[in-house]
């Protein structure tokens, strides 16, 4: 086993094997990627509800999410030689209420200002894109350039394209801290004992990241937040839309085989106190979640649910990322804090990682992303 | 700790086989070759498999082929298949209709 590398990336979630597959990409080898699991794609990744949306992004992440949907997402399947399949056709944010309608118009003129395509359409126009929808609802946001792609798919394909390009990857790989040598980042311990050595380290571990970053005595605000997910058994063809509301009670997808995945929450998620380890799905969340998906297709009453599942989701306090080259600590690049919408921006922060490490400029300027951002708010 | 290139070169590229179009998982007609080749392509784990090709996501959700794809996976990674990690059980255990999940615990008028 090679214990030294030009870069090592320490998480193989969609992050890490996107930024691992880039750096071989353009030519730099001797990539490593630690998974401290022993599957790679074990954390949020491969267990969200493949959103690719640019909707009702914050202005300092949304060009790169458009930049990813603009350049990346379409051509991704071919690029990689696996089916992610990416649907870009449209996402519909569901009002029932004048108050939705009054919500949702915020925000799409927020996005609007932003140059985003997005309108608010009435129970007419819903129904033309979907006729499968409940009656009760009298509009809905329209951003037509959303879409969705099979998270499943996406991490292991960006894996599997970067082992052929000779990016190494070390699964049941947990880092338990960084250490410096004459002052710039370089060992990377594991909870084994072994060590390596980088010349860089991008740390995309998720919400731990932040027990790995405070070992150089830097700490990125982030709390974690547990979500979940459920699928039902296949379905007819549907609709090829992402759907969300306007109350934000869940949001989903058909995904291409037929089944329906459908992100939801109990509203009890703050409270959730239970060890990292632990991914069982609680008793009432999926209970919720099917309450309110029948409320607005009333189609899928009966269709089965066959498998329910949650993640953990890494919020940083800010609602943005960070993502930056820690100046205290040179050689090292953070990427983490993605809170919860880090799926359809990982081919563009995956870039953009390859890029620093290259010390080119991003494709986009993600100055508003730095790590040395947080203030005293009194 | 894998070491997943090294473990490639261990065992080999992909060869064909005879009943590489044996069906295995029959809820998403999944087949055998479909499975030995994706472990040569670096996927070692259950969970890993069940994500790439859905082999036991389907409406009985492995129940039938687990342990067939456990065994396929340990030949294919030469190792032995009580070394080879089961795919996570997950919540329902059986299918089970929206409309009879979200009576559970809650106020639906
Ligand atoms: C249920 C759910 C639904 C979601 N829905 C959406 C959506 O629809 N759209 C969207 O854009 N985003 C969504 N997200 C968010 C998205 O999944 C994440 O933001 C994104 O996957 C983050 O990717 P990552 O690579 O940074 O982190 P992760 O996927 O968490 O990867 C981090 C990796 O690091 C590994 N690791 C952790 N600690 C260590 C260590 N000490 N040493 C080595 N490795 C370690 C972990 O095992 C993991 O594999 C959702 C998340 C969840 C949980």
């Amino acid at each position: 086993m090679k214990m030294t590398a030009d870069v090592i990336i320490i998480g193989g979630g969609i992050n890490g094997c996107a930024a691992a597959y880039y750096l071989a990409k353009s030519g730099i080898t001797g990539v490593l990627v630690l998974e401290a699991d022993n599957s790679i794609g074990h954390g949020g990744s491969s267990r969200n509800g493949g959103g690719v949306r640019q909707s009702g992004r914050d202005v300092r992440e949304l060009p790169y999410a458009m930049y990813a949907v603009n350049n990346m997402w379409p051509t991704l399947s071919e690029e990689l030689g696996v089916d992610v399949e990416y649907y870009q056709k449209g996402n519909l944010r569901l009002g029932k209420t004048e108050a939705h309608l009054a919500k949702l118009e915020t925000l799409a003129s927020n996005a609007r200002n932003l140059g985003l395509d997005m309108k608010v359409i009435d129970g007419k126009e819903v129904k033309e894109i979907c006729p499968h929808l409940s009656d009760d609802i009298i509009g809905a946001s329209w951003c037509p350039t959303d879409g969705h792609a099979n998270p499943m798919k996406a991490t292991l394909a960006f894996y599997k394209r970067s082992l052929e390009l000779g990016v190494h990857y070390i699964t049941g790989a947990k880092v338990i801290k960084l250490q410096k040598v004459k002052g710039k980042a370089r060992k990377v311990v594991l909870s084994s004992g072994e060590v390596f050595e980088g010349e860089t380290i991008i740390l995309a571990a998720g919400y731990e990241s932040r027990f790995i970053a405070r070992t150089v005595g830097i700490d990125v605000p982030m709390t974690k937040f547990f979500e979940e997910c459920l699928v039902t058994e296949m379905q007819p063809q549907m609709f090829d839309i992402m759907l969300g509301t306007a109350d934000a009670d869940f949001y989903g997808h058909q995904a291409q085989h037929g089944s329906f995945v459908f992100g939801s929450d109990s509203g009890l998620e703050e409270s959730i106190d239970k060890p990292f380890e632990d991914l069982r799905t609680t008793s009432i969340t999926a209970s919720a979640g099917c309450r309110a998906i029948i409320g607005y297709i009333p189609k899928l009453a009966d269709a089965k649910v066959v498998r329910t599942w949650g993640g953990w989701c890494d919020l940083c306090y800010d609602g943005v990322p960070v993502i930056d080259r820690v100046e205290e600590v040179p050689g090292l690049i953070l990427a983490c804090g993605f809170t919860g919408h880090g799926f359809g921006t990982g081919p563009a922060v995956g870039l953009m990682l390859s890029q620093m490490v290259a010390g080119e400029e991003t494709v986009v300027d993600i100055s508003a992303l730095r790590y040395d951002r947080f203030r005293s708010e009194k | 700790m894998v070491d997943i290139q090294e473990k490639l070169k261990e065992i080999g590229p992909f060869v064909p086989g005879a009943e590489d179009d044996l069906l295995i998982c029959r809820c998403e007609e999944v087949t055998k070759g479909e499975i030995r080749k994706a472990v040569h392509e670096g996927i070692f784990t259950v969970e890993e498999m069940r994500r790439y090709l859905r082999n036991g996501m389907g409406l009985c959700q492995g129940q039938t082929c687990g342990r067939l794809v456990k065994g396929i996976m340990a030949r294919e990674l030469k190792v032995r298949p009580a070394e080879i990690e089961p795919a996570t059980a997950r919540a329902p255990m059986r299918p089970i209709e929206m409309r009879i999940l979200a009576e559970d615990g809650g106020d639906r008028e």
